[in-house]
């Protein structure tokens, strides 16, 4: 019992380590100065230099045309993140709240269609929807990042089971009590998935965040670089040919991690709470 | 206020289930009426089609004077109370309440006036903002009974709204309904599979089975002179008594053989003879009297429940099961023999293939 207890702890502590050794090294890395990193390597241990790197990261401009900086590539990738999670939660909720509550012809066949499209992810489909969203004019704006991202089988298929765990009866009530279909799915519907939106929420918003291959190909334009794009292109030019800015590389890293992180700390306790107090 | 008019009314399902098969039923204006049944005789079917929850397939169905077959629920003037109480989770008691009224465009203050007054006579004023999930059983169904209330419709449709709670509180709840529909007066229609429940709430009740109507009528009628062996069977407990007995030369025979000794006015050679266990008195406990029923059981089980005992018993070998309401302080063994007997007047009959009631001229024969 003791035994089997201690190696339990053993490998979760190993396994925590694993997981966080690397961003230590990060964000401790990051607070040193280039010339120092260079000499000794990477660090464990706090610099003195973590203001002055956060600043010029966040706020000195840097690619080719000198028009991006740290804080436009955060806020293009919270653009894209939040657009990205709440495109797919109002996507997918109509789409599910129309094949559970409205009988149309072949409504399960569409729903099955949907569904089938969880076969083809976006890499498979990447030339044509490029082609389309090229053709459109959309290429370089924040609609062509967003847009042909948020069609959700995964969030259709999550919702339609939730749906239809709602009882029958409350969609009786409802409707006796006068409520049409767009009251009852803003009154009844809506607050109720409450919990499911969240859970959606957080996974879509960190999923949506760290698409790296669309927002590669659809912008060139450096101003609408997210982070997680932008990173590598920026940095290489930031470097040129002195020694590399290892310090700042890590703080965009870090920055990088820190808003999926700081969504799944705030949502998780939301979470958990709406799974506790179930409302159904 | 209004009555309700079920012109032969016909819902089939999906798949050709006719599910109910012509029923007509004129419901008074304040009446209680009472849709009881077994498992899967159509009740909540009906009662669906009342509230428009479900299309009628054919036939015609009035509230007030208006014809509502192709009205939406919410424009016919009637509230619901389900089973498993229907509240909305995420809103208060308050809030539950007020919905169905807000989305009529009532005034305010007019909703705050009349969702205090329905908190105040179903007593849930304390808890009116609370979450249906701080609430208990019975205190979910009186908030479900008061969004019925605070709409002041035409008709209360209730659909086996106290079967999620305990015995004892659904007899509270019971006579607290029957209470509150008598004080408002508001026309009812009540469905329940619990013929307790039915007896004891009905002004009159509506006995359905397979899709059609049993018998319509006050519960003591329908108790004292059953349209059937169904609906003998259905109402009451233990449940009546039913003999099939033939005719063989002068007297009535069960089909073990064994004689039973009956004095019954009919040209009929055979019959159902039905009569309840409290109207089988054992002999040595009663007057002298040589009509009616005259007949000896073998006791097989005896199951006291207190201030009677149900003594079940065979009429010769292996027949049909009787049972007889004894005296609780009375003793029986099994194997004994007990003759019992009952009053002519007590007795009921019943066609052999319909299992229609039948009526005998003059009653039954004297001597
Ligand atoms: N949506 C449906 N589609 C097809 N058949 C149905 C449907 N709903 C009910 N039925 C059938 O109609 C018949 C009557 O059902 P109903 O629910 O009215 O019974 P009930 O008397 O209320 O029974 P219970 O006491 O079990 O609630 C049943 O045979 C049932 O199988
Ligand atoms: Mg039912």
């Amino acid at each position: 019992m003791k035994r089997s207890q201690f190696w339990d702890h053993v490998i979760l502590v190993l396994g925590a380590l694993f997981m966080l050794v690397p961003v230590v090294y990060a964000l401790m890395t990051s607070s040193h100065d280039a010339v120092s990193i260079y000499k000794e390597g990477l660090q464990l241990s706090p610099g003195g230099h973590f203001v002055d790197t956060y600043k010029q990261v966040l706020t000195e401009a840097g690619g080719f045309t000198k028009s991006v900086t740290g804080l436009t590539m955060l806020w293009n990738s919270l653009v894209l993140g939040l657009g990205f999670a709440f495109g797919k939660i109002i996507i997918s909720m109509l789409a599910a709240y129309a094949i559970v509550y409205f009988r149309f012809p072949l409504g399960t066949f569409f729903f099955w269609i949907i569904f089938s499209t969880l076969l083809l992810p976006l890499e498979v489909r990447i030339l044509p929807s490029y082609e389309i969203v090229q053709g459109l004019g959309m290429a370089n704006t924040y609609s062509g990042l967003i847009i042909p991202l948020i069609a959700s089988a995964t969030g259709t298929f999550y919702f339609r089971q939730f749906f239809k765990s709602v009882p029958d009866e409350l969609v009786e009530a409802a409707r006796i009590d006068g409520a049409g279909p767009l009251k009852f799915f803003i009154d009844i519907l809506v607050p109720l998935s409450k919990t499911m939106i969240a859970a959606i929420f957080i996974i879509m918003f960190v999923f949506g965040w760290n698409q790296y291959l669309w927002p590669t190909l659809i912008t060139t334009d450096e101003s609408l670089f997210t982070l997680v794009r932008g990173m590598k292109q920026i940095l290489q030019v930031w470097i040129g040919a002195q020694i590399p800015d290892t310090n700042q590389a890590m703080a965009l890293a870090v920055l990088a991690m820190l808003p999926p992180v700081l969504i799944v700390v705030i949502f998780q306790s939301w979470f958990v709470k709406g799974l506790v107090e179930s409302e159904k | 206020m209004a009555g309700i008019q079920l012109n032969t009314l016909r819902k089939i399902y999906a798949g050709n289930v006719e599910a109910v098969k012509g029923i007509s039923i004129d419901i008074k204006d304040g009446e209680f009426i009472v849709l009881v049944g077994p498992s899967g005789c159509g009740k909540s079917t009906l009662l669906r089609m009342v509230a428009g929850l479900e299309t009628i397939t054919d036939g015609e169905l009035f509230i007030g004077d208006r014809l509502v077959n192709n009205v939406e629920p919410a424009d016919r003037d009637i509230a619901m109370v389900f089973q498993n109480y229907a509240l909305y989770p995420h809103m208060t008691v308050y809030g539950n309440l007020a919905y169905g009224l807000k989305n009529r465009s009532i005034p305010k203050d007019e909703i705050e006036k009349r969702v205090r007054k329905a908190a105040e006579i179903l007593e849930i004023g304390d808890f009116l903002d609370r979450r249906p999930r701080q609430l208990s059983g019975g205190q979910r169904q009186r908030v479900a009974m008061g969004r019925a209330i605070v709409r002041e419709p035409a008709a209360f449709l209730f659909d086996e709204p106290l079967s999620n709670l305990d015995a004892k509180l659904r007899v509270q709840m019971r006579m607290e309904i029957k209470k509150l529909q008598k004080e408002l007066g508001t026309t009812s229609l009540y469905v329940t599979h619990d013929q307790l429940e039915a007896m004891t709430l009905a002004d009159r009740l509506v006995v359905l089975s397979g899709g059609v109507v049993e018998q319509i009528g006050s519960p003591i009628d329908v108790y004292e002179k059953p349209a059937s062996t169904f609906v003998a069977t259905f109402i009451g407990s233990p449940a009546m008594n039913l003999l099939p007995l033939a005719k063989s030369g002068n007297e009535w025979k069960l089909d073990n053989g064994a004689n039973v000794d009956v004095k019954l006015n009919t040209d009929l050679s055979d019959l159902i003879l039905g009569v309840r266990p409290e109207d089988l008195v054992i002999e040595e406990l009663s007057e002298k009297f040589d009509t009616g029923l005259h007949t000896a059981l073998t006791v097989h089980v005896v199951e006291p429940v207190g201030a009677e005992s149900y003594v079940h018993g065979t009429i010769g070998e292996g027949s049909v099961d009787v049972v007889v309401r004894a005296p609780g302080k009375l003793h029986f063994e099994p194997g004994q023999i007990l003759k019992v007997t009952a009053k002519p007047e007590k007795l009921h009959t019943f066609d052999t293939k319909s299992g229609k009631r039948i009526e005998l001229e003059g009653a039954l024969e004297t001597a």
